[in-house]
């Protein structure tokens, strides 16, 4: 092995191999998924997600919510996802076309995100639990948000969306101030409730 | 008995002639190599402060104040991104260099370019890092930083590889060592894996999941194919050069080289066990990971078996030391991850904590021993200057080795118990949860004696840079005294 060009051809054989036997070979089996619906004629699935969630994703981005979140719920039986309802079926290539920037994930410190807009329907609990997630999750290691949120006087009238928080709650805002959320809340937690798994695919269908 | 340290060569007229041309390539790379000594540690001390505040902050959620630079997602992102590319990169780049330059008997020429392509490396990560912390974090695990760095960071990395190929490309030694091979291939290797996977993930996305099985090839293969090579060279370097003795087998370096670039390529599949991405992929993962087991035991047998009977040189020299405990745990952590690429493990041990105990088992237990063990052994020969103090050395190793063992048995068990406990639904998540908390607060101890080893590390290194005199070299390497025979270090030192 003293030849120079013998060894490159080696060195770079070994990882054009890998290259075309992983991502280009699944680039060819997957590249042309399109949505696909159960039965001819019905709504195709998935849905294209909606301005506000893609905006909210990019917040999910920015703060790093995947380095304690997945978004995969394994099939059931491999695990327990299944039974705590992290999705009633396990998550396909097909569920992730549209999405831009793939957010797998390959932590639980938390749990599973992929299915959470089925699970916790209201914002409020959200706000609630981004803002302070002892409120809602007493012991929970999910560091807080509060610097998504503002304090300001209450106006005429108290603001619709202010933060409820709950009898007693040590860091409740003073007498005639209140907790908002700010756009930037708004639109994550618009992203967490669009967070569906409730649409079955010709290759995954729900209990599997 | 010779000095082990300072045994650089057998005496003999050519020899000494040997010995005069590897100090000229040491002096033809002092200025550069010292740069990226310097500048590693500063990463590495920059690296620590993040990861405790981000070990800390895990266990002890409201204990930093709620500001968004310090979102645990960024800290923990700049943590990995200033050890991984500041301490790993800029620590690999001068020994991979060092190392090509003296097997190849070539000295380097135009160092001052290869500096700038330095500084270079350098002012992306900063920016880069910063990015992180403001807010720009890409949310692609090993690719944190913000795209509008990518190009700075692969055009350095290209400029300062290509001073290792040309070294070998004009080769004065007859001979072609071990080292130079895997050197060779992870200096074009990581290239290439950055820049297609910026262009796939980044730059023209790929499809949905074909992203993340990009995002894996890159991940995996960045310890893989970057910082193992030049561990393992590293390793195959210097321990028959401090030891005097040659490596054990050749023909088991070759099958050695040559299964780990085979295999671990495909290897890092085995994140996805069990996700959205074909499963013949997966079975290619985890396939390549427990065919892993041959080029590590391959190595293992001829680093292992090289140091053998050589004890107390290995327990005196400062070089050895490090590089021996870093090959026992390169052995030992690759063979507990072709253990965790098995599916039935997997099942368990995948989202936890374990994986992060894992990684940090391999890229601190074995990588950045073998380069502190490296620096050891270089900077005396760059500075022509002994280490000022045995004591800092023998803190940084007790630190050292005693907290990557913590961490990594912690995070281990830990984990293990969070996936057997997150798989039994009757569990409260929450529970689950709060039965984390005492394995990440041995972590974040685990973490203090780490930053204490380094701080030891930095204070001896800045101590022998502004060290004035030169005349400590004819005392001898510094060595550590062995504890139980207090007269052995002396009787080493005429
Ligand atoms: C330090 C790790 C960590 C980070 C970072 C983190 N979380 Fe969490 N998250 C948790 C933990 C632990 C739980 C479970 C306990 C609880 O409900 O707080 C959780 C729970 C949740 C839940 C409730 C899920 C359920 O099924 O109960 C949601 C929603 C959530 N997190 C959203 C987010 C979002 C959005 C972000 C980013 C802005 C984020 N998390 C960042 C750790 C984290």
């Amino acid at each position: 092995m003293k030849n120079l060009p013998l060894l490159f051809c080696g060195i770079f054989f070994c990882l054009a191999f890998s290259w075309t036997g992983l991502i280009l070979s699944s680039q060819l089996q997957l590249g042309s998924l399109r949505p696909a619906a159960i039965e001819e004629g019905e709504l195709t699935y998935p849905r294209r997600p909606t301005g506000q969630a893609e905006q909210g994703k990019q917040e999910y981005i920015r703060l790093g919510c995947i380095y304690c979140h997945s978004q995969q719920p394994r099939m059931k039986g491999f695990g327990a996802d299944f039974e705590r309802g992290w999705g009633d079926r396990q998550s396909v290539p097909r569920d992730y076309i549209w999405q831009k920037r793939v957010l797998l994930g390959t932590m639980r410190t938390g749990p599973d995100l992929m299915n959470v807009g089925q699970r916790l329907t209201s914002a409020d609990w959200h706000h609630l639990h981004l803002y302070d997630p002892q409120i809602t999750s007493p012991g929970s290691i999910m560091t807080p948000f509060s610097y998504l949120y503002e304090t300001r006087r209450v106006g005429e009238v108290p603001s619709a969306d202010a933060l409820r928080f709950p009898p007693g709650y040590a860091m409740a805002p003073a007498e005639g101030y209140e907790i908002v959320p700010t756009d930037r809340a708004r639109l994550l937690v618009d992203y967490l409730l669009s967070l569906k798994l409730d649409y079955e695919l010709p290759e995954a269908k729900f209990s599997q | 008995m010779q000095l082990p340290a300072s045994s650089d060569d057998v005496l003999g007229p050519l020899a000494i002639r040997d010995q005069l041309s590897l100090t000229r390539i040491d002096a033809s790379l002092r200025f550069v190599c010292l740069f990226f000594f310097t500048a590693a540690l500063v990463w590495l001390l920059i690296g620590t402060v993040f990861a405790l505040l981000t070990s800390f902050s895990l266990h002890s959620p409201s204990l930093l104040p709620c500001w968004e630079w310090l979102t645990f997602g960024r800290i923990r992102s700049a943590h990995l991104n200033a050890v991984a590319f500041g301490w790993g990169n800029n620590a690999a780049f001068a020994v991979a260099i060092w190392i090509m330059a003296r097997l190849c008997r070539a000295e380097i020429r135009h160092g001052g370019l290869l500096l700038i392509a330095a500084i270079f490396w350098n002012i992306g990560l900063t920016v880069g890092i910063f990015g992180i912390l403001r807010g720009d974090i890409t949310s692609v695990e090993w690719l944190e930083m913000p795209t509008y760095v990518a190009p700075l960071l692969a055009v350095s990395y290209v400029l300062i590889g290509a001073w290792g190929v040309l070294a070998f490309a004009y080769k004065k030694s007859e001979h072609v060592y071990v080292s130079q091979w895997y050197i060779l291939a992870a200096l074009f290797w990581f290239p290439w894996l950055y820049t297609i996977v910026q262009i796939m993930i980044f730059f023209e996305p790929a499809l949905g999941t074909v992203q993340a099985i990009t995002n894996w090839w890159f991940g995996h293969n960045a310890l893989g194919l970057w910082f193992t090579p030049i561990g393992v060279a590293a390793a195959y370097y210097f321990l028959p050069k401090v030891l005097g003795v040659p490596i054990r087998s050749y023909y088991l370096s070759l099958l050695g080289f040559w299964s780990l670039a085979l295999f671990y390529n495909w290897a890092g599949m085995h994140h996805l066990i069990g996700g959205p991405i074909p499963v013949w992929v997966i079975s290619a993962g985890t396939v390549a990971s427990v065919m892993m087991v041959i080029p590590v035991i391959v190595t293992a047998i001829n680093h292992h078996m090289t140091t053998v009977g050589h004890f107390k040189s290995v327990w005196q020299s400062p070089t050895l030391r490090f590089v021996v405990f870093g090959a026992m745990s390169y052995t030992l952590s690759s063979l507990i991850g072709s253990t965790m690429a098995l599916r039935e493990v997997s099942q368990v041990t995948h989202f936890t904590h374990a994986v992060v105990g894992h990684a940090h088992h391999g890229a601190y237990g074995f990588f950045t021993m073998v380069m502190f063990g490296s620096i050891y052994y270089m900077m005396p020969r760059l500075l022509n200057r002994e280490w000022p103090s045995a004591c800092l050395i023998r803190i940084h190793f007790w630190c050292a080795a005693l907290g990557i063992t913590l961490m990594a048995v912690a995070l281990h068990i830990g984990g293990w118990i969070q996936g057997v406990e997150m798989n039994t639904p009757d569990i409260l998540f929450l529970q689950v949860v709060k039965n984390t908390v005492p394995w990440l607060k041995a972590r974040s101890v685990s973490g203090v004696l780490l930053a204490s080893g380094h701080v030891a590390f930095f204070v001896n290194f800045i101590w022998m840079l502004c060290r004035r005199s030169e005349a400590f070299a004819h005392e001898g390497p510094t060595l550590i005294p062995l504890f139980w025979k207090k007269e052995a270090a002396t009787d080493q030192q005429d």
